[in-house]
């Protein structure tokens, strides 16, 4: 960072770490991980809160990456697909995504992975429509949702059985 | 002769009697995608990385003058404020110029504008900093004097020539022809009834999720250009950032990581990329540019901006005669370069009446200059306009004669005894099934079932709509088209195997793999061509310093002509294994197969020796092999086809919509699809080609366009103003097909990728206006806005605002 940007230093845990960095106070939370904690995971397609690609999970909610400052990260947990890969949390959906071929470019994949668990750890039993609703806030511009909505359903069904 | 340690798998180990081609198979790289593990241009930076930002014209059209830089290159953090005079000496300028479009008018082209700028978004200076925000932060502090200039932006305004996009030129037109058959006259004249419509399509762009990126890196010592990009052809880029930065061919390396998604919009030289490869080698120092989202809504490739006067004779028995198109495209700016911005209306003017017989035709087209962002070959290059100009004028025709607009297609699809022929727009129809997916969209979409439904709805004041558009997508395009024109662009691609330790093997193919799966579909190809599982295949693309020199991704060629030179390279090899193996084992080639992984006696399957065992023997224990025995494991296939400059595909689209009387907003309540591109080399990935084409059709149908002000300021910068199609907007797609072989190729596989994206407007155009036809109300306008509705329907005027 340049010497003259206004910084806070924050202490949050990522993934389960401790963290304790300088963080210039205009970064936005996906730019800190992508950039200073090297998370590449998280995507930035529009940095206007519309595409979900920046998508982590912040004290057990899913966010917009690019509409939270990482300052406001300060005392958080954060998980990124990063941490929910290791910890297994979104493995059945990723069997389910992998299986079925719901992605193609995989920008926007790891944030429809987290707002998809989201969904399943609160609905474990969505419909077509329900899973389309909360989906709604993710771009897909290679697939056509399809195949990503009956990945989430097949998933669902595999959390139940 | 030792045997492989127990640790390794031996190849072999799966066994499976079904071809690889044909199979539906997920693609192995994704894992990586979905942990997270993805390596996109903008997920990686070397040590002392400087950040590029630019700053762009907020005009349509002015001169400018740049006054002060100083105060921007003062600021901590700065390290460089470029303008065009710094980029002169290492970049040079560039200007579109194609023999296939004699005397196209398009000036010089320059990394960052000389004085004046042409469009809105247009980079004038660049900063390169330590962070792309201190970058941000620096171009406020740059001084330019503006003085703006009338702007062309309307296709009315860029005919009426009263502004110029360029001052130093005539008018606004950048090329223009006209086409006929001599008998259109004659043919018109005899006609039973003549249908006519004006339609106009809005500008729309890709919406790649990842934006377009550079990471651009020199090396003085050793003259060397290291380039990692976002970009659908590595190959081609190569090529023109050697020339504008005058580097040997060789002193260039482009490198595409993973690439978030390509639709036409990273196929073409940007002044902002090219700017970053010059300050990289002015500087000495790695600098990175990745496109915001509203640098690339504003400054990707736009496309599809055409109005056009049609008109289609008919005879006496329901026959079409003939078709009569005018086209007005909107350009942009500058043609752009190398592929040039003709070729989409071109491509409009060869495509219409694809799917029937016709006798006449007659094509008048103006390609206009604007004040506005240049245009290109997105997805389905001006199929989708032809396609829904056709079968706008089809149901149109049905209409007029009271016909079922099924049956009036049946009587005029080209039928497959009609075929080779080139039609009077000039395609050449070959191998085509329009008979047999129409058969087959009828069971599909349960038709009887579908019109009772709308029926029924109607009846109960729903206003339903069913709509359906056959089409023809000319794929995999041969050097013919570029060639011919003298555009340097590569129409053959090259795939490179070798027999690895382990016996699996590793291929280089000059394809690009951009999401749709291409490096899968060559796996699965090599894998039946040397006789092995897919899984222990290993395709890389995207690296020129590895990758031989081919096409990329563009026009669907990926299955048709990659997948072609992987069969023949497979083949190659596995005959390089047989002789080997024969030598060994004093057998004759014929008498043996390779079968899973292992060589094998044809007659009786035993087994002789494994690839394993055998790529042992040759790269480790070669003294071993009897003299004169040195069998190449690595072989190369390029391939090309002689002729058939395209391959011609097919099918039909149907939609089903409900219009909401009250808001005019159009509901998908169902799409289907049946296509035929040949031989189909893994059914799950291209139905999700086939899918998300449609989807990217949905949106040109109904929500996408990049809007400009009468002044040629853009008005849709962002994702909340340019529309594209979510999750809870869709329908389900269903998809049948028809698998009608290329016959000229051994693998027989035709494009996939284009199908949806070329037929989904015209079956969704139709279904509105089946809805809107019993209330006398029609459309022909894309995108099909709420407000466009009711004025059709009169429940809103002219000039009242919804």
């Amino acid at each position: 960072m340049t010497v003259d940007e206004e910084t806070l230093t924050i202490t949050c845990t990522v993934n389960g770490e401790a963290v304790r960095d300088v963080v210039p106070v205009r970064r936005s939370l996906v730019d800190w991980v992508r950039h200073d904690l090297g998370l590449t995971g998280s995507h930035v397609g529009c940095e206007h809160g519309v595409c979900g690609a920046c998508h982590v999970q912040v004290d057990g909610r899913v966010v917009r990456g690019c509409l939270m400052l990482a300052v406001q990260a300060d005392g958080a947990r954060v998980e990124t697909v990063e941490g929910a890969t290791r910890s297994g949390r979104v493995a059945v959906l990723q069997d389910c995504f992998f299986e079925r071929a719901a992605l193609q470019c995989g920008f926007c994949t790891p944030g429809i992975l987290l707002q998809a668990a989201e969904l399943l750890e609160h609905t474990p039993a969505p419909d077509r429509a329900e899973i389309r609703a909360a989906l709604s806030g993710n771009i897909c511009r290679c697939t056509g949702y399809q195949a990503i909505v009956e990945a989430v359903e097949e998933a669902a069904g595999r959390l139940r059985a | 002769m030792t045997s492989a340690p127990e640790t390794t798998a031996p190849i072999g180990m799966i066994r499976t009697d079904t071809p690889a081609i044909g199979r539906s198979m997920p693609r192995a790289e994704t894992r990586r995608l979905l942990a997270g593990r993805g390596r996109y241009v903008d997920d990686g930076a070397p040590r002392g990385c400087l950040h590029a930002a630019f700053l762009r014209s907020p005009f349509a059209h002015a001169r400018f003058t740049i006054a002060d830089t100083s105060t921007a290159a003062g600021l901590s953090g700065v390290v460089a404020v470029l303008t065009a005079a710094d980029l002169a000496p290492v970049c040079r300028p560039w200007q579109c110029r194609s023999g296939a479009f004699p005397g196209l008018v398009s000036p010089v082209q320059r990394a960052l504008a000389d004085g004046r700028v042409a469009f809105q978004g247009e980079p004038v200076a660049m900063v390169v900093a330590e962070s792309r925000a201190r970058a941000e932060d620096a171009l406020d502090l740059i001084a330019v004097d503006w003085e703006e200039l009338p702007a062309v932006a309307s296709l009315a305004a860029a005919l009426s020539a009263e502004a110029l996009t360029h001052p130093e030129l005539a008018d606004n037109v950048a090329w223009r022809t006209e086409f006929g058959s001599a008998d259109f006259d004659a043919v018109f004249a005899g006609a039973d009834f003549v249908v006519e419509e004006r339609f106009a399509f809005e500008r729309k762009t890709g919406v790649s999720l990842e934006p377009r990126g550079v990471l651009a890196e020199f090396d003085p010592a050793e003259g060397l250009l290291d380039v990692r990009i976002s970009h659908q052809m590595p190959h081609q880029l190569q090529l023109h950032i050697a020339e504008q930065l005058d580097l040997p061919i060789g002193r260039v390396r482009v490198a595409c990581g993973d690439v978030g998604g390509g639709f036409g919009i990273k196929m073409h030289v940007y002044p902002d990329e090219l700017a970053t490869c010059a300050a990289a080698k002015l500087l000495g120092r790695p600098v990175k540019f990745v496109a915001d989202r509203i640098e690339a809504l504003a400054t990707d490739i736009h496309a599809r901006e055409h109005q056009v006067d049609a008109r289609m004779a008919v005879d006496g028995e329901g026959r079409i005669l003939g078709f009569d198109i005018h086209d007005v495209q909107g350009l942009g700016a500058y043609s752009v370069f190398p592929r040039s911005s003709t070729t989409e209306a071109m491509s409009v003017l060869r495509a219409m009446g694809g799917p029937y017989r016709f006798e006449a035709y007659r094509a008048r087209l103006e390609c206009l200059l604007q004040n506005k962002s240049l245009t290109g070959q997105y997805r389905s290059v001006g199929h989708p306009i032809a396609c829904a100009v056709t079968e706008r004028l089809v149901d149109l025709a049905a209409a007029r004669r009271g016909e079922d607009p099924l049956a009036f297609r049946r009587r005029n699809l080209l039928p497959v005894e009609a075929m080779p022929w080139t039609n009077p727009a000039g395609g050449r129809m070959f191998e085509l099934s329009h008979h047999a997916c129409l058969d087959a969209m009828i069971g599909l979409v349960d038709l009887d079932a579908k019109r009772e439904e709308v029926r029924a709805g109607r009846a109960a004041g729903r206003l339903l709509g069913l709509g359906f558009a056959s089409f023809v997508e000319f794929t995999a395009t041969g050097s013919q088209a570029y060639g011919a024109a003298g555009v340097k662009v590569a129409a053959g691609d090259t795939v490179v195997a070798s027999l690895e330790p382990s016996g699996s093997v590793r291929a280089q193919a000059s394809a690009s793999e951009i999401g749709q799966g291409v490096r899968q579909a060559l796996a699965q190809v090599l894998a039946d061509g040397v006789g092995l599982d897919p899984s222990n295949v290993r395709v890389e693309t995207g690296d020129t310093r590895t990758a031989p020199h081919g096409g990329g991704a563009w026009a669907s060629r990926g299955a048709a002509i990659a997948g072609e030179a992987a069969w023949r390279a497979g083949r190659r090899l596995r005959g390089e294994i047989l002789a080997a193996v024969a030598a060994l084992v004093q057998a004759k080639p014929a008498d043996l197969d390779i079968r899973a992984g292992e060589v094998v006696e044809v007659a009786t399957g035993t087994p002789r020796m494994t690839l394993a065992d055998l790529a042992d023997l040759v790269l480790f224990r070669s003294h071993e092999l009897p003299a004169g025995v040195r069998p190449q494991f690595t072989v190369a296939e390029q391939y090309h086809r002689d002729d058939d400059p395209f391959l011609p595909t097919n099918g039909i689209q149907a939609a089903m919509v409900e219009i909401d009387r009250a808001t005019g907003f159009v509901r998908l309540l169902g799409h289907w699809v049946v296509e035929d591109c040949g031989r189909i080399i893994n059914p799950l990935l291209v139905d999700e080609q086939i899918r998300g084409g449609v989807v990217q059709g949905i949106g040109e149908a109904l929500y996408e366009a990049c809007r400009y002000d009468a002044a040629g300021q853009f008005t849709s910068g962002t994702l909340a103003d340019y529309l594209v199609p979510m999750a809870g907007d869709l329908p389900e797609i269903a998809i049948g097909h028809v698998e009608t072989p290329y016959s000229g190729s051994s693998v027989g596989a035709k494009g996939a990728g284009e199908a949806g994206t070329c037929g989904a407007p015209a079956a969704i155009l139709n279904a509105v206006n089946d809805a809107l036809a019993p209330h006398g109300a029609s459309l022909a306008a894309l995108p099909i806005k709420p407000v466009s509705v009711l004025r059709a329907l009169g429940d809103l005027g002219a000039g009242e605002a919804p």
